[in-house]
């Protein structure tokens, strides 16, 4: 004979607050400004023909490319390479301050990837001057006209970033945002982000590889 | 999933920068040898998945927006290899 079905047996899917409950994972977002981000897109696509441009354009005048290549310095490549990565790392930890209300914190934070990006924004005008030094301009061979292309055009691209960081950081020290109102600064990260990610590929196919 | 923090993930950046360094300053390059310009490569493919993934916070964002960067990334580092290739 079956047993009877008890007359209150929880409903399908409820827990009794004694059973444990399942983790409930955060729907995925992405973070920042939709505008923004497909600003980001079209700028990956621009840099991805320019690398692309370099790489089958060297195909061409190999060895040219070789020797202007190694005229370029190396130490000063890795050292702007290290400080935009510290960079990323302090907007990351920025963002992630905030997210805990903690906003003295997260101005320090921004205060730092300020002090990296203006680093960078030094060593490469250092590194421009020797090579206008050097008489080197647009017209002086392909391989220039791609060096000062796509480190220029990366150049910009940081100080923007460095404006957007800076008005960042007022805001936050105003007081503007908080645990509830990451907007603004998840936009400035990505932004930030992606000029670290533009470096990181163009760091070793500038600099390093021949 | 297996998950970094912001500071492990900026010492295993500087590590991976250094060994990049390393191998343009010892003079690895050069003569068509396609070994150290595989090397850099996927060096510069970990250190871009992980600004991806852990900086840009992708890993909690649609999969659309994680695939579309680490595709762009894919894609411009093999085009780069096959320009290399092509030279060697």
């Amino acid at each position: 004979m079956p047993s009877p079905t008890p007359v209150f047996a929880p409903l399908p899917g409820l827990a009794s607050p004694s059973q444990p409950t399942a983790r409930v994972r955060a729907a995925p977002r992405l973070r920042g400004d939709l505008g923004v981000w497909l600003v980001i897109l079209m700028e990956l696509l621009t840099f991805a023909i320019l690398f692309v441009s370099y790489a089958f354009a060297r195909t061409q005048e190999l060895a040219l490319f070789n020797a202007s290549q190694a005229t370029l310095n190396l130490h000063t490549g890795a050292l702007n390479t290290v400080l935009l990565i510290s960079g990323s790392a302090c907007v990351a930890s920025a963002v992630q301050a905030m997210g805990r209300d903690a906003r003295v914190a997260c101005a320090r934070w921004l205060l730092g990837a300020l002090a990296c990006g203006s680093g960078f924004v030094g060593v490469k005008l250092w590194e421009y001057a020797g090579k206008l030094a050097e008489g080197v301009d647009l017209s002086t061979n392909t391989f220039y006209m791609f060096y000062l292309l796509l480190t220029g055009f990366h150049f910009l691209h940081v100080l923007v970033g460095l404006l957007a960081l800076a008005w960042l950081w007022w805001r936050v020290r105003r007081g503007d945002y908080g645990r509830g109102d990451l907007h603004a600064l998840e936009t400035g990260a990505a932004f930030w982000h992606m000029v670290d990610l533009l470096w990181i590929v163009l760091f070793p196919l500038v600099y390093v590889m021949r | 999933m297996f998950r970094l923090t912001i500071g492990k993930t900026w010492v295993l950046l500087v590590l991976l920068t250094g060994l990049t360094f390393g191998l343009g300053e010892g003079g690895f390059f050069g003569h068509g040898a396609m070994l150290p310009v595989l090397l850099v490569l996927v060096f510069s493919g970990i250190k871009g998945a992980l600004v991806i993934l852990e900086y840009l916070e992708m890993r909690k964002a649609p999969g659309l927006w994680r695939w579309l960067l680490l595709g762009w990334l894919t894609l411009v580092l093999a085009l780069v290899v096959l320009a290399y290739w092509i030279a060697s």
